[in-house]
């Protein structure tokens, strides 16, 4: 592993000894994300847009840099074409009420998976069945993937949108989204990805991927928490009527009537959080300094290795698909006859901090027949030794258990 | 961190995976499932009255250790019972995890329930513990 540099920027380490496989759920910070933040507000800090003064423009400039930084790094064509929000969930929120209810019509229908998050599949549940239009779900086969065949059998004419997790934060699972876009694309449909737990973790080029709509939240890439993007095609955007109303992001406004900003800012109602995107920006900072490319390479190791480690004890059932290149380092599991918060309790006990339940995606679970699973999840910082003292505890867990179940 | 083996005693494993309490009653008086939706326990207690006492109790469903348990040692404690007495003694368990009674002399009434006293020091796993109790409470 080439990661021990890494780990040494992350002081929480120092602070608290833990074996931490839940960057799904959020990852740590890097002193350098937590200076950038430091810094910004002991030295720039204002309300942007609004003051004539040399702060409120020095905060303005940080905020727009921070917008470009992140443009750059999903290679958006403009970088108007990235919205702020306060995290993924609230911009899926945003596209379903400003995009959904806007474009769906009676009897159309919107498409997702199996895998959703609950944050891109309840908004969707309410908005069409205010407009009183169709929800239908792609399902995965056995190694939780989404076939060719599904792909063709859901995504017909009358489709106007499809919303796709990147990749699977219960399974792991990356689905074939290229093949998804260019079907969508084909009845007509616009394309929303979440992409929670890919940007943090390898290259997304929007543009290649030709998504519509992009969300990602920048706690899960090292980031503060509070600060999330809604990438969408600028002829789009341009086209949607704004989700939250207020300051800034109107043009003029009279007694009775208001006319709206361009975007992104008619996106943005309200003072934002420009510590947060200062924060994004620092991360986009200290994983390209790393490169993406070793990210990835970083976290598949780890993957393997746990993957081999896990399969190894006979107690063990490992989920998702079994071709190590269509999973991300996201691992869920299940100790036999054991209840996943059982195990996370007593992992918890010796230093490991794991996810049990449902990872926010209930129907997935339904779908899988299981009551709940146990989720291990790794990010740059991981090291083999996390994966051995999960094994381990793995162990103790079964031992304490062995001779009552 | 907390010492892992004052949750997972032997009463509380063995209670877990223990089947006396879990079965169907013939013509229960009342039914009520308790849901814990972030874990995905899931338990239905049943209830047969016999005026004003407690003539059977049991539960179906699944989830951990802990809520399996602590619903197999609340029927334990309960059966037999008269309403009032249930009563009392679900909100003393409530109140010992919470942490709102705290005095030996008073917790000791709950028998073998004490035994779950521990989990006070384990807030993840509070709804677990008290998931049959107060699914219970609603039926008294």
């Amino acid at each position: 592993m080439e990661n021990e540099d890494i780990r040494k920027d992350f002081e929480i380490f120092n602070n608290t000894d833990v074996a931490y496989l839940d960057s799904a759920a959020t990852t740590q910070r890097p002193k350098q994300v937590i200076d950038a933040v430091k810094n910004y507000y002991n030295t720039a800090n204002a309300n942007p847009h609004r003051g004539n003064y040399a702060l409120s423009l020095k905060s303005t400039e940080v905020y727009d840099e921070a917008r470009s930084k992140v443009a750059k790094f999903i290679n958006a064509q403009e970088s108007r074409e990235i919205v702020f929000s306060k995290n993924a969930t609230e911009a899926l929120n945003m596209l379903a009420y400003s995009y959904g209810m806007q474009n769906l019509q009676k009897g159309d229908k919107v498409v997702i998976s199996i895998l959703e998050h609950h944050a891109n599949l309840v908004p969707w549940q309410r908005v069409t069945k205010q407009k009183e239009a169709k929800l239908e779900y792609m399902y995965i086969n056995d190694e939780g993937q989404i076939t060719d065949e599904e792909i063709e059998k859901k995504i017909t004419p009358g489709t106007k949108i499809v919303g796709i997790t990147h990749v699977s934060n219960v399974l792991g699972t990356i689905t074939p989204v290229e093949k998804i876009i260019k079907k969508a694309h084909s009845v007509g449909a616009v394309v929303v990805l979440d992409a929670s737990q890919s940007v943090p973790h390898r290259k997304v080029d929007v543009q290649k991927l030709d998504a519509d709509f992009v969300v990602f939240s920048g706690h899960k890439m090292l980031a503060p928490l509070g600060i999330g993007v809604l990438y969408g095609k600028a002829e789009l955007l341009e086209k949607m009527p704004p989700f939250l109303l207020g300051g800034d992001m109107i043009e003029y406004v009279q007694e009775q009537s208001a006319t709206f900003a361009e975007i992104p800012t008619r996106f943005e109602a309200g003072t934002q959080n420009v510590g947060g995107a200062i924060g994004l920006a620092a991360a986009i900072d200290y994983l390209q300094k790393i490169g993406m490319e070793k990210v990835e390479k970083i976290e598949q190791e780890l993957l393997i290795y746990a993957k081999e480690q896990l399969e190894n004890l006979s107690y063990v059932t490992v989920y998702g698909p079994k071709d190590i290149n269509q999973r991300a380092s996201v691992i869920s599991f299940n100790v036999k006859n054991i209840h996943p918060h059982d195990v996370s309790s007593i992992l918890d006990s010796v230093g490991v901090a794991i996810r049990a339940g449902d990872h926010c995606a209930q129907p997935l679970i339904h779908y899988m027949h299981v009551p709940a699973t146990c989720r291990a999840s790794f990010y740059i910082y991981n090291t083999k030794a996390d994966v051995d003292r999960l094994i381990l505890g793995l162990n103790k867990t079964y031992e304490m258990f062995k001779k009552w179940i | 961190m907390n010492d892992i083996n004052s949750i997972y005693t032997d009463l509380i494993m063995e209670q877990s995976t223990s089947t006396h309490n879990k079965k169907k009653i013939e013509n229960p008086d009342k039914c009520e499932m308790g849901r814990n939706p972030s874990c995905g326990d899931e338990i239905s207690l049943s209830l047969k009255m016999d005026g004003d006492k407690i003539a059977d109790m049991a539960f179906e469903g699944h989830g951990c250790a802990i809520s399996q348990a602590s619903t197999s040692i609340m029927i334990d404690l309960l059966k037999g019972k008269t309403r009032e007495d249930a009563k009392d003694l679900v909100k003393t368990f409530i109140g010992m995890i919470k942490r709102e009674i705290t005095d030996d002399a008073e917790l000791e009434k709950l028998e073998d329930a004490q035994a779950l006293r521990n989990i006070s020091n384990m807030p993840a796993r509070v709804k677990c513990a008290l998931l049959a109790w107060h699914t219970l409470e609603k039926m008294l």
